[in-house]
This record gives structure tokens, C-alpha cells and sequence, in this order.
């Protein structure tokens, strides 16, 4: 039974901690433009599918892996630029909008560049499973834990010790107050987009030796990490994190212990709960509107 | 000055009639979730209706082949189905990519009456019998029924089944459930995973404690059947996996890497075309489609495209037999074919069977040093 237990909660934590960089993701977008950017799973199919792009086409992976987040990041930038900035005053609905039409232009171009096959990385330390108290944990599932917790450590020292990550937060506090205070908040947009992008990538190049990726990958993993995004409480970090821990966890609970038929609809009655009993979820930071 | 028009007339009318040609219609799901199935069997088609024409045609006439790509939407394909009955008055069909298109367009067809090579899986396709409706590709319940033969063979009696929750997955599930008591073996579990899943360990985890299992039995195609198998040997696992038809490809062993070792799956002998002994029946027939097909597409064969090959043919040939396109004719010279070796097997049609492939039509591959061979 406890064999059993461990099995599930290592499976579930590898990739709630996927879920968790996604919601990071749409966590940092949030924060800087009160947007939700649909194509946050995008980033993360990109990640994988360029990874596996560049090591096929003989780069070194010290030259892929780099080249498979730094592409995405200049997508995320370039996605900012060219579709969000130019119509910064509309709606927030019109923002989403516009990036779940980002999202399927994205998905598209990689379906006709790239193909509709589906495509795995080898593992980085080997394939030799780990055995603790019965349980089997993958090497890939060490490596995909510990770059999220560094990624996690990393994020937190550059928004709370770093002036651009201040200037980032004061950003998501109050915009006007941070232009008056002389922000450029315009940067700050394009920056946010970059890392979520960034973030996003290197998720989906860790996870692609274990969970393989194609050009319809980002999907599952964007909504998943929606949801983890919204049961952590929208724009807290920390709620991200463990809201996106929690999704993976809970769907590989359910999975074992329910049936593997509602796996996928377990995170989505999650957030239905959450929201009717906790409407800023876990971590949410209480606001008071004057009306 | 009348005289020579008529003439005139009469010579453009004789040549119309001469050079009218022969319509094959085609509903493929060639866009959309079914699209790695019906963009190889349009391109299949494509070419083999060029290649006719290049050669003369057929009857002496040539063949136009009038398709309509359904989206994989079995409504659009019903809409489709009554445009080529009604305003292209095709010859005859082939198509229909899935079983739910193939189903949303027999009953317009069998009203009408058109010969129909579906190229769909299920086995409701073809049961009951349908007058107009045949299907030369294998079905899930032959699969089921090969993969239990085999491991009634080895002595296994306790099975766990892993199925996808896509069609393919499900109505292989439901064939297997119906069939296994006949083989004497018993599903101690059966677990699902979506066709999208990212891991399937807690499924396996679950199969791995329950006792008495003695192999495992994986129904799905596309990425998920090489996650499970590496899910498999990550877990420790070390029973025999079994897969369906739907994963005897190259892609497969890629994806899975050194964890497809010693896995059995089935694949028609298209999928083994280069390493068929020459004695093999099946091998000229699957050696010219190999070329023909990756010498114009630059692409690899896929079983589904072998399907559209032999149905295409089983019509063609019995055109050529009837020697007309007479509707009611062609369908009886369909229903009459025997022997015909296509890339799926030998198929014998009769007034019962509309699908003329037994089980031994599919093989059973196994992987060995990373690549697929016959298993012995």
C-alpha cells in the first residue's frame, strides 16, 4: 500500500511540476497585464518540439536545450510586441482573446513545419529507474523536480531582491502609481511575456523524455496549468506552485484510486470546488472592491 | 454548312462519350484528429488513379477521382456522401476514413445503391451484412481475437487491459470484453488512458498490484501505446505487453526506445515489407507499394494507406471483371472476389462476410534489437 502511495505521489509531483512552471507562466502575465495568456501551453509544446528539432538535426544538446528556450522567449516577446501592445487599452476579454488566437497560430505553424508525429527526447542521467520503499522514480523525474525548484528559488530572488523585479510587482500592484513613480511598464510587459515564455520552454524540454511532445502538446498542459494557476489563487507565486503541485498530485491519486476515465475532468471539478468555497484560491491576496 | 455542323456535333459527342470517364468518390477525413489515417489514403488513391491513367484506364476510360475531405466529421461526411450520389453520380466509394463517418454515410448509400469500400475500422461496418457496403481492412475484433490466440499459445490465462479512451481504444475494448471467454482467459483489470495522457503509471501501478496478472494488453495506437510501455518497464514491470494494430510502426520503437524490447504488437505484413521471406504471398504486392508509394511521397507507408491500396483494387478488379461500371454489376463481382492478396492479406468476400480478412491476415511482430520481426 505505501509502495502504492509513493508510486502515485512521484508520478503526480513530476508532472504537477510541469503544471506548476505553467502556472507560474500564466501567473507572471497576469501580474504584469492583468491578462491570461492562452497560449501559455504553447510555449511548452515549443520547448519540446525545438528541443527535439535541434538534437536531430545533430546540435549538441549543451547548444539544442539553450536555443529550445531562447526561441520561445524571443516568440513570447515578439507575441507581446506585435499582438498585446497594440491594443493595450482594450479589454482584458479581448486580450485573451487575441492569445488564444496566438495560441492556434502558434500550434499551426508548428503542425505544418514540423509535422504531426509525436517525438521524445532521451533522458538526460539514463533511464534506470531509482527503487525507494517499492516505488520507482525515473532520473528524468529528478531532473524535472529539482530545475523547477531552482527555477522557483530563482524567480523569487529576482522579484524580491532585483529592481526590474520590483519594478515588475509594483507593476502588478498599481500601474498608474508605477509609471508615476517612473517604471516603464511597457517593458515591463515585454519582459513578463519573455520569461513565462522562457519558463514554459524549459518545463517542456525537462518533461519531453518522459511524457513525449507534439505539436498539440501544449493543450492539456496550458489548461492544467490554468487550473493550477486559479486553485493557487491568480497571481501569487507560491500559489502557483503548489496549486500546480496539487493538480498533478490529485489527477495521479484519482487516477489510481477512482479510475483512469475522470483523470482529466478531476483538476476541473477541482476548480469548480475551489472557486464555489475559496473564490481567490489558495493563496489569493484579499481584495476589497469600493463601490 | 448544317450538315457539317452536325457532323461537328456528332464527332465531339462520340469523343465525349469516349473520353467520359469513370468516378470514383472519396470522403477522407484528410484535416482534423483523423487526419495521420485519411491523408495516407488520399494520397494512396491520388496515385493510383494516375497511375491508371497513365496506363490507358480503366475500360478503356479514364478515371476521375472526385474527393471530399469530411474534417473528420462524420455529419459533413453524410452532407458529402449525398453530393457525390446526387450531383457527381460517381461509379462507385471508397472511403469514409472512420468508423463514424463510414456509419453516417452508409444508410444514403445502401438507399441508393453505390458499391462502397469503406476503409473504416469497426466491425459494425460490416455486421450485420449490408448489400453495398464492403470493407477489405481489418477490424478491431480480429485483433482482439489474434493477440488471445497468441497468448492462450503461451499459457496465459490472466490478463490486464489497458485501452485508450478514443474510439479505436473503446470499441477494441468492447470487442476484447465479448471475446476473451472464448479463449478461456480472464481480464483480472481493465484500466483506461486518454489518447492525449502524458503517463500512465498510476493505471499500471494499479495493473502491477493486482494479483495473478500474467500479461498485459494494450489497445490504442498513436503516442500513448509507447508511453505506457515505457511506463511499464519504469515501473519494473516485467510481464509480456501485447499491442493491437495500431503501433506496428518505426515510430513506435523511436518513441519508446529500449523499452519496446521484446514487446509484441500486430501489423499487417506492409509494416514488415522488407523483411518478408520472397516466398512470402504478400510480397510483391507490398514491395510495389512500398516503392510506388515512398518514390512519390517521400514519405513511409503506413497501414492505412495499404487499406485504401487493397480496397481501391478489390473495386478495380471488379470493374474489370464485370466489364462495366453498371452499379448492381460491380457490386456482385465485389462480393465475389477470392484470393484477392492485397497489403492487408488474402481476402475472400461472400454473401456473409463483407470483409473477407481472417485473423491470420494480421501478423504478430515482435521487437527485437530494436526493430520489428515475425515473432515465431
Amino acid at each position: 500500500m505505501l509502495a502504492q502511495l509513493l508510486q502515485y505521489l512521484f508520478s503526480g509531483l513530476t508532472i504537477g511540476a510541469t503544471y506548476a512552471l505553467a502556472a507560474l507562466g500564466f501567473t507572471i502575465i497576469y501580474n504584469a497585464s492583468g491578462v491570461i495568456n492562452f497560449a501559455q501551453g504553447e510555449f511548452i509544446m515549443l520547448g519540446g518540439m525545438l528541443a527535439v528539432y535541434f538534437t536531430d538535426a545533430g546540435l549538441p544538446m549543451a547548444v539544442a536545450l539553450p536555443l529550445a528556450v531562447l526561441i520561445p522567449s524571443l516568440a513570447g516577446l515578439l507575441m507581446a510586441r506585435l499582438t498585446i501592445e497594440p491594443i493595450k487599452g482594450a479589454e482584458t476579454i479581448t486580450l485573451i482573446i487575441v492569445t488564444i488566437g496566438v495560441s492556434l497560430v502558434i500550434r499551426g505553424a508548428i503542425q505544418v513545419w514540423l509535422g504531426k508525429g509525436s517525438h521524445g527526447l532521451p533522458a538526460f542521467s539514463g533511464d534506470i529507474p531509482i527503487r525507494i520503499l517499492g516505488a520507482t522514480l525515473m532520473p528524468q523525474s529528478l531532473w524535472v523536480l529539482g530545475v523547477s525548484a531552482l527555477l522557483v528559488l530563482g524567480l523569487w530572488y529576482f522579484f524580491n531582491r532585483t529592481l526590474s523585479g520590483k519594478a515588475m510587482l509594483a507593476t502588478s500592484f498599481n500601474r498608474g502609481a508605477a509609471e508615476l513613480v517612473g517604471i516603464n511598464t511597457g517593458r515591463v510587459l515585454f519582459i513578463s511575456f519573455a520569461m513565462s515564455a522562457g519558463i514554459g520552454a524549459l518545463g517542456g524540454i525537462l518533461v519531453t523524455p518522459i511524457t513525449l511532445t507534439s505539436f498539440d502538446a501544449g493543450v492539456m498542459f496550458g489548461l492544467k496549468g490554468f487550473v493550477g494557476a486559479v486553485v493557487g489563487g491568480l497571481g501569487s507565486g507560491l500559489g502557483a506552485v503548489v496549486g500546480g503541485l496539487l493538480v498533478g498530485v490529485i489527477e495521479a491519486f484519482g487516477a489510481g484510486f477512482l479510475s483512469s476515465s475522470y483523470k482529466d475532468a478531476i483538476p476541473f471539478i477541482l476548480i469548480l470546488f475551489i472557486l464555489f468555497f475559496m473564490p481567490r484560491g489558495l493563496f489569493g491576496v484579499k481584495v476589497t472592491d469600493r463601490v | 454548312m448544317t450538315i457539317g455542323g452536325i457532323a461537328l456535333a456528332i464527332g465531339v459527342m462520340s469523343s465525349a462519350i469516349a473520353a467520359d470517364p469513370i468516378k470514383v468518390g472519396s470522403v477522407l477525413s484528410v484535416t482534423g484528429p483523423a487526419a495521420f489515417l485519411g491523408d495516407p489514403e488520399l494520397k494512396t488513391l491520388q496515385m493510383y488513379v494516375d497511375d491508371l491513367n497513365n496506363q490507358g484506364g480503366l475500360l478503356g476510360r479514364p478515371l476521375q477521382l472526385v474527393h471530399y475531405d469530411d474534417g473528420s466529421d462524420a455529419n459533413k461526411a453524410n452532407a458529402f456522401a449525398k453530393r457525390l450520389i446526387e450531383d457527381d453520380k460517381v461509379d462507385f466509394i471508397v472511403g469514409g476514413t472512420t468508423t463514424g463517418s463510414t456509419m453516417s454515410m452508409v444508410p444514403l448509400i445502401e438507399k441508393a445503391g453505390v458499391p462502397f469500400m469503406s476503409l473504416a475500422g469497426a466491425v459494425v461496418v460490416v455486421e450485420p451484412v449490408k448489400k453495398w457496403v464492403f470493407k477489405a481492412s481489418t477490424t478491431d475484433r480480429i485483433a482482439a481475437e489474434r493477440v488471445l490466440t497468441d497468448m492462450k499459445k503461451h499459457g496465459i490465462t490472466k490478463i490486464a487491459l489497458l485501452s485508450d479512451t478514443a474510439g479505436f481504444g473503446q470499441s477494441g475494448k468492447a470487442q476484447t470484453e465479448l471475446v476473451v471467454a472464448k479463449y478461456g482467459i480472464t481480464l483480472v483489470a481493465n484500466e483506461t488512458y486518454g489518447p492525449k495522457d502524458t503517463d500512465a503509471s498510476p493505471q499500471l501501478t494499479k495493473i502491477r498490484n493486482t494479483p495473478g496478472v500474467e500479461a498485459i494488453f494494450v489497445f490504442g495506437f498513436g503516442q500513448g501505446p509507447a508511453i505506457v510501455t515505457k511506463n511499464i518497464k519504469q515501473l519494473g514491470i516485467t510481464l509480456p505487453v501485447y499491442h493491437a494494430h495500431g503501433v506496428g510502426s518505426e515510430e513506435f520503437i523511436k518513441l519508446a526506445g529500449p523499452a519496446a524490447e521484446g514487446v509484441r504488437a500486430l501489423a499487417p505484413a506492409l509494416m514488415i515489407a522488407d523483411k518478408l521471406p520472397n516466398s512470402d504471398p504478400q510480397k510483391p504486392v507490398v514491395s510495389a507499394y512500398v516503392k510506388a508509394f515512398e518514390g512519390r511521397w517521400k514519405e513511409h507507408v503506413s497501414m492505412f494507406g495499404g487499406q485504401a491500396h487493397d480496397n481501391f483494387f478489390i473495386v478495380v478488379d471488379a470493374v474489370k471483371r464485370a466489364g462495366t461500371v453498371d452499379k448492381e454489376k460491380v457490386r456482385d463481382q465485389i462480393e465475389a472476389t477470392k484470393k484477392y492478396i492485397g497489403t492487408g492479406g488474402e481476402v475472400n468476400m461472400t454473401a456473409a462476410d463483407h470483409m473477407g480478412l481472417d485473423m491470420w491476415s494480421l501478423r504478430m511482430l515482435e521487437v527485437k534489437n530494436g526493430a520489428w520481426v515475425e515473432a515465431q
